[in-house]
């Protein structure tokens, strides 16, 4: 801290400067708290919405503590409408086998493309830097009329399938791998271990973060996508949270707000309490992409 | 390498043997990944090329060639000069608000000590909540009668606003969502890039009598922030033009065609109507923009090099 050197030329007393710091502090803490007051809003009205009567909701007035608790009947009314579980469940299945075979596939294609010399290397990675362009909703056409062709729609694999490769995943790892020391896996080759064994064994443990990053990321996206499953599923049984509560709200012509207040708490409540469990990893993982 | 060092002379038959267990696992190793990539990216996006020049509709028998027809159709058609002019005026209310906004949020929550991770928190929610669900609650409290918001605003004084139904506020409100949606992510990166900057850069400026807030943010701060702000303006402009989600669910591009924007005009286009080959075109459109946005990404971390 610099202190000033001529407090006799102005005015500036001690008094003063820690009046002006605390009204500084108070001006940065009322546009944070105005911030967080926009950004809770929606969480706060949700959860306020889901536990008030009808007649309250439909009052002009505004409470942030419904004077009757209606909240068992709205959640009940929710379950009893919709299979909300099973869009839980749905997302939980698609999420997991979607994560499991990106990391099957990336993890030995990034190591090979860290430390194997092989023919077409450099042509496979300008590939993946390429891939890292596309969205999803470019290959959307063509996949869904080929998954159509093939009597895939309406299956948990038609969900999964455009998703099966993370270009970014590939990415990532390799530049995570290609830091491993290389008389590590010289001296493993020499234990003769066969490079199989290097990737899953040696190789794989010691990226444990980035893979843990990329789980949180690859997971909070698959479970709140709507486009791909909008496109591939209308069997409300098989639909994941997003297209879950789209159906929901359809059937209920938006109307029952305590009961689609309801519906939606329990669909953000998973990632959410995840979210406020691993905070860190949370914010790591889905920002990661920020920090190639 | 070390090998070879070690025993110059043992060196032929072995290494030979090394690279080639090296090629055919390298090979090995990668063939999923190519297969996948041929399959779901690059034979679909040949296949995409081709229906792109023709008229196809799906579940139709025959088709012709219409070469850039329908890309010329696009260009001519109203519905989407419409769209992709809604698509870049939600992207122009996006970028904006959720760059400045985000480090706005980054440089104040910085500096805090205690409250730090409990506004990191708060301002982080959104990005992990499920947005269809949100987007359900958003059209509540937006709701012209019932809807705490108007409920505000006539307590104020005001007249109550149809934000969603109306033409000239629908686009606007939805752009809001998205700034909400992802406000805390760009606040993560400009913090990461934050702590990036070496402290005694600030002292330095102390000494050299720069010691106002906004001076120090615009001698030090701004310029050591300029690779991160140019890839949180880049990834907002991408995520920000492909919005659908809220689009979807809360005016399927109502109210008349106010909302209506480039992917979800795809999306009716390509699995609604089932212009195959007219979708296919716009996808191109579509993807132009996305490819042009990522090349100035690459350009400009080439840049960040240089700093």
């Amino acid at each position: 801290m610099a202190h000033s050197s001529t407090p006799t030329a102005t005015t500036v007393t001690p008094a003063h400067s820690a009046l002006r710091r605390f009204i500084g502090l108070a001006l940065v803490h009322a546009v944070l708290v105005a911030g967080a007051v926009f950004m809770l809003a929606p969480f706060v009205w949700m959860l306020v919405t889901s536990i008030k009567p009808p007649a309250e909701i439909f009052s002009a007035e505004i409470s942030l503590w419904p004077k009757q608790f209606y909240g068992v009947e709205n959640f009940r009314f929710a379950f009893e409408k919709a299979p909300l579980l099973r869009f839980a469940l749905n997302g939980v299945i698609i999420c997991t086998g979607i994560l499991v075979v990106q990391l099957l596939v990336a993890i030995p294609c990034a190591y090979a493309l860290a430390k194997l010399n092989f023919p077409g290397r450099n042509l496979l990675f300008v590939l993946v830097l390429l891939g890292l362009c596309i969205p999803v909703q470019v290959p959307a056409m063509p996949l869904y009329i080929a998954l159509a062709h093939l009597g895939l729609l309406n299956t948990y694999f038609s969900m999964m399938v455009p998703f099966f490769l993370s270009v970014f995943a590939i990415f990532l790892f390799r530049q995570f791998f290609r830091s491993f020391p290389d008389d590590i896996i010289n001296a493993a080759r020499l234990d003769g271990m066969s490079e199989f064994e290097i990737v899953w064994r040696i190789v794989t443990p010691s990226a444990w973060p980035a893979i843990a990053a990329f789980a949180v990321f690859s997971t909070v996206a698959h479970w709140n996508d709507l486009y791909w499953p909008l496109i591939v599923i209308s069997d409300a049984r098989l639909a994941p949270p997003p297209l879950g509560m789209m159906f929901f709200a359809d059937a209920e012509t938006g109307s029952n707000y305590g009961a689609l207040t309801a519906a939606a708490t329990i669909l953000t409540a998973p990632l959410v309490i995840a979210f406020l469990i691993a905070r860190r990893r949370f914010i790591d993982g889905i920002t990661m992409t920020g920090v190639k | 390498m070390t090998l070879a060092l070690a025993s110059p002379a043992l060196i032929g038959p072995g290494i030979r043997r090394r690279h080639r267990i090296e090629r055919i696992a390298g090979l090995g190793f990668a063939m999923p990944a190519l297969v996948l990539l041929l399959l779901t990216i690059l034979a679909p996006l040949a296949v995409l090329v081709v229906l792109s020049a023709t008229n196809y509709e799906f579940g139709g028998i025959d088709m012709d060639w219409v070469g850039f027809g329908n890309f010329q159709k696009a260009l001519a058609d109203p519905i989407i000069r419409r769209s992709l002019l809604n698509t870049l005026v939600y992207v122009a209310i996006v970028v904006p608000g959720g760059v400045f906004g985000g480090l706005l949020i980054a440089v104040l929550v910085h500096r805090r000590t205690r409250s730090r991770s409990l506004y990191e928190v708060i301002y982080f929610l959104p990005v992990t909540s499920t947005l269809i669900a949100m987007a359900t609650v958003w059209q509540f409290l937006l709701h012209p009668s019932l809807g705490p918001i108007n409920g505000v605003l006539k307590w104020l004084g005001f007249a109550p606003v149809a934000f969603l139904s109306e033409p000239t506020t629908a686009l606007a409100t939805l752009a809001v969502i998205g700034i909400w949606q992802l406000l805390g992510f760009n606040m993560i990166l400009f913090l990461a890039g934050l702590t990036a900057i070496p402290r005694d850069l600030y002292e330095a400026a102390d000494i050299d009598g720069c010691s106002g807030g906004i001076d120090r943010f615009l001698t030090i701060t701004w310029p050591l922030l300029g690779p991160t702000t140019m890839f949180v303006l880049i990834t907002t402009m991408i995520t920000a033009f492909k919005v659908f989600d809220t689009v979807a669910v809360m005016t399927r591009g109502g109210p008349v065609g106010a909302t209506e924007v480039l992917l979800y005009n795809i999306y009716l286009e390509g699995f609604q109507y089932f212009h195959t080959g007219y979708a296919a075109a716009l996808t191109f459109v579509f993807l132009a923009f996305i490819l042009v946005f990522s090349a100035v990404q690459t350009f400009s971390l080439d840049k960040k090099v240089h700093y």
